[in-house]
């Protein structure tokens, strides 16, 4: 019986063989921290990678890699496997990211909203997505009835805080009696959580919910509720149909084929990108015509100056919780302070988890 | 109407070596099964199994990757062997992993640019006690106060995941990293020897295979081993040897918690190297299938432990190859049990099919 087992073993050892061809071909890699059919963060990033797929380069993707030992391996072995240019979608990768680029000077990577950049061969990029948050303030100010905006967070991380910052004065300026509640899920993608967030919000007088995660639960608990929502980092309107009054699409496409191209033709260079509306890496999906004609064409002349730079998400004065003035009246906040925002401003309830 | 009678005996007449052999067994039974659903995804049976359980492993350096995967699944199986060996379920080691990573973490975090040998010995010892007291809040509360220890370990697994949570968002988060909810890389004194350059497997492998020899010596040379042993097969049996049954109880919990803490600093003064909120993808509970495909004997789990952390390298490499979806993995690991547990009901008894009977009802 053993020694049945032992022949069958060897024999089918051989049959597989051990031949890996590798093959000079340019080649991308993408790493997701979800799955792909999260229809939010992971979504929006494959179909960046589907666009330059389209542009006739060759690519590759892992998902669902955990931010911890993992990370590493997965990198390592899309650098090793031939990869030439290899995005990591998740600020968890930051660390394995530099890493392994240090022991593959020829391959470059880019990592998305970290802030290291130990060796040449690691680019930074990340949007602006607090311009979106600022147009979806401006709705959220005019549709609440209760004055109560309920809105999900992931960690406590400077791009988190400026979104519930950009919505809260944009919301204020329309309507000076807004609240804002937070609920922090420590996640980007759990359903689970991401439902009971929303409940807990409305239960507690949202009548708008917003999420900084990844996946469709709370626009769905939302429709269920009859209160309004907006979908994150990917048009989700088809989840909350009568619910979603927009929806903030992060459209990585058009830079991530830009850098493809780069990479295969020689011209890639180190970068800190950072681009909003202006450059369409942040966009908007249709307005939903429930808000009517004159909030809609207020919300798109907002992002046309939003875009054009004829107004500012953080125009001064800003205040935080205890009244401090944090940019002065007719100053705008640079991207210094934006990068490592830590404060609430005034208005929302709470405090930072520290 | 007439019906089947079906009669479920127990077989007496077991042979040993096919004990160990239907782990074998199992194995062959998840490629086959594996390949039919490669086949159905509509992937090529042999080419997929190739990338999934070969290619991983055929250079150094992928060697290495699956023995760092190994080693902290090695170790946390082999305390859970001496929980389920003696009818303890302690479902949470995944807990006891990150309670131990805390204390362990906590220590380096306090020795944060202090050079000295003594600086790793002291925090792998202090991951081990970390674990080891977290795993004894089950055990005294199932000694002393009779509550059941699978559901007092699981919902312990949050409390260690919320706490950890709390520390890296909070007082431990590093200073200068923007408040990303990690902590400082540890200093280079907290860390791991790295055993070769460029790969990462480091010493952590010496205390798994330590700990896996001590394992053997005391579940099969010493007089507390039998005493697990007996306790396992015969509560009664052992009462009435007169074993003192508690504090059975309170030891196979604390070597277990000891070990899982050892795999959680392990990981972060290893591969990791600080503190952040996903220093394990649940290896805890991933043991456990480690634990039974090794039929809860220190070199099964050797093996068990090398078998399964493949399947994870496997998912990878086949994603990165084929783009087969990363759950097959997860499948694999499933099927492997579920292939295991049933053989193991096949092997343990037979069936007798008793003939038609008039259906009295």
């Amino acid at each position: 019986m053993y020694k049945l087992f032992l022949r069958s073993l060897i024999s089918v050892i051989f049959l597989l063989g051990f031949s890996l061809n590798a093959n000079a071909e340019f080649k991308v890699g993408f790493v997701y921290v979800g799955p792909t059919g999260d229809h939010g963060w992971t979504y929006q990033h494959d179909e960046g990678r589907k666009a330059v797929e389209a542009a006739g380069i060759k690519t590759t993707y892992v998902e669902s890699v955990p931010e911890g030992a993992d990370a590493e391996r997965v990198i390592r072995q899309l650098a090793q496997s031939g990869h030439d240019l290899i995005f990591t979608t998740s600020f968890g990768y930051m660390d394995p990211t530099n890493k392994v680029a240090k022991d593959f000077p020829n391959v470059k990577f880019e990592h998305a909203t970290g802030y290291k950049r130990e060796h040449s061969n690691v680019a930074t990029y990340s949007a602006r997505f607090y311009e979106g948050r600022t147009l979806l303030g401006h709705m959220a100010g005019k549709m609440t009835k209760t004055n109560t905006i309920g809105y999900i967070a992931s960690f406590p991380i400077p791009e988190v805080i400026r979104g519930i910052n950009a919505m809260t004065l944009a919301a204020q300026k329309v309507n000076p009696n807004i609240k804002t509640k937070i609920v922090w899920v420590f996640t980007w993608y759990d359903p689970g959580k991401e439902s009971e967030a929303a409940q807990a919000l409305i239960d507690q007088g949202a009548d708008i919910i917003m999420q900084h995660t990844d996946s469709t639960a709370p626009v769905q608990v939302a429709e269920k509720a009859g209160v309004w929502s907006f979908g994150q980092a990917s048009d989700m309107q088809r989840f909350a149909p009568k619910s979603i009054l927009t929806s903030i699409i992060d459209d990585w496409a058009p830079y991530y084929v830009e850098r493809s191209i780069a990479a295969r033709d020689g011209t890639w260079k180190q970068q800190d990108t950072w681009h909003g509306l202006k450059e369409g890496m942040v966009a908007m999906a249709p307005y939903n015509s429930v808000m009517g004609d004159d909030l809609v064409k207020e919300v798109e002349q907002l992002q046309k100056d939003l875009a054009s730079g004829k107004a500012h998400s953080f125009t001064g004065p800003i205040y935080d919780q205890k009244g401090n003035i944090l940019v002065a009246e007719g100053a705008v906040a640079d991207d210094g302070m934006l990068a490592g925002m830590n404060v609430y401003v005034k208005g929302v309830e709470g405090d930072i988890p520290q | 109407m007439e019906v089947q009678l079906i009669k479920i005996e127990k077989r007496n007449d077991l042979s040993r070596s096919i004990y160990f052999l239907t782990p074998v067994l199992a194995i062959f039974l998840t490629l086959f099964g594996g390949g039919i659903i490669f086949y159905i995804l509509g992937f090529n049976p042999i080419e997929a199994l190739k990338f999934f359980f070969i290619t991983p492993i055929s250079d150094l350096y992928g060697l290495s990757e699956l023995l760092v995967k190994a080693t902290p699944l090695c170790l946390i199986a082999i305390g859970l062997s001496f929980c389920f060996k003696s009818n303890n379920w302690n479902i949470g080691a995944e807990g006891q992993l990150i309670f131990g990573g805390i204390v362990g973490g906590g220590v380096a975090l306090l020795f944060y640019n202090h050079d000295g040998f003594y600086v790793l010995p002291i925090i792998i010892l202090s991951g081990a006690i970390g674990g080891m007291l977290f795993a004894m809040i089950p055990a005294i509360l199932k000694t002393y106060f009779n509550t059941n220890e699978i559901l007092v370990s699981l919902m312990l697994v949050y409390v260690a995941k919320l706490l950890l949570d709390y520390l890296v968002v909070g007082p431990w988060s590093n200073p200068e990293g923007f408040n990303f909810p990690e902590t400082r890389q540890f200093s280079e004194s907290a860390r791991m020897p790295i055993l070769f350059g460029g790969l990462r497997i480091h010493a952590g492998i010496f205390i798994t295979l330590i700990t896996v020899f001590l394992s053997w010596l005391i579940l099969y040379k010493t007089y507390l081993g039998f005493q697990i042993k007996v306790s396992g097969l015969s509560l009664k049996t052992a009462k009435y040897a007169g074993y003192k049954g508690k504090t059975m109880i309170i030891i196979v919990f604390m070597i277990s918690g000891a070990c899982a803490g050892l795999a959680g600093v392990g990981e972060i003064t290893g591969p990791i190297g600080q503190l952040h909120r996903n220093i394990s993808p649940d290896y805890g509970f991933t043991a456990i299938i480690v634990a039974f495909l090794g039929r809860l004997n220190p070199v099964g789990i050797i093996f068990a432990s090398l078998i399964v952390a493949l399947t994870y390298l496997g998912a990878e490499t086949a994603q990165i190859f084929l783009q087969v979806p990363k759950y097959t993995g997860q499948v694999f690991q499933g099927m492997i049990l579920f292939f295991l547990l049933g053989s193991d009901y096949l092997l343990f008894f037979k069936i007798k099919f008793l003939g038609l009977k008039k259906n009295e009802f």
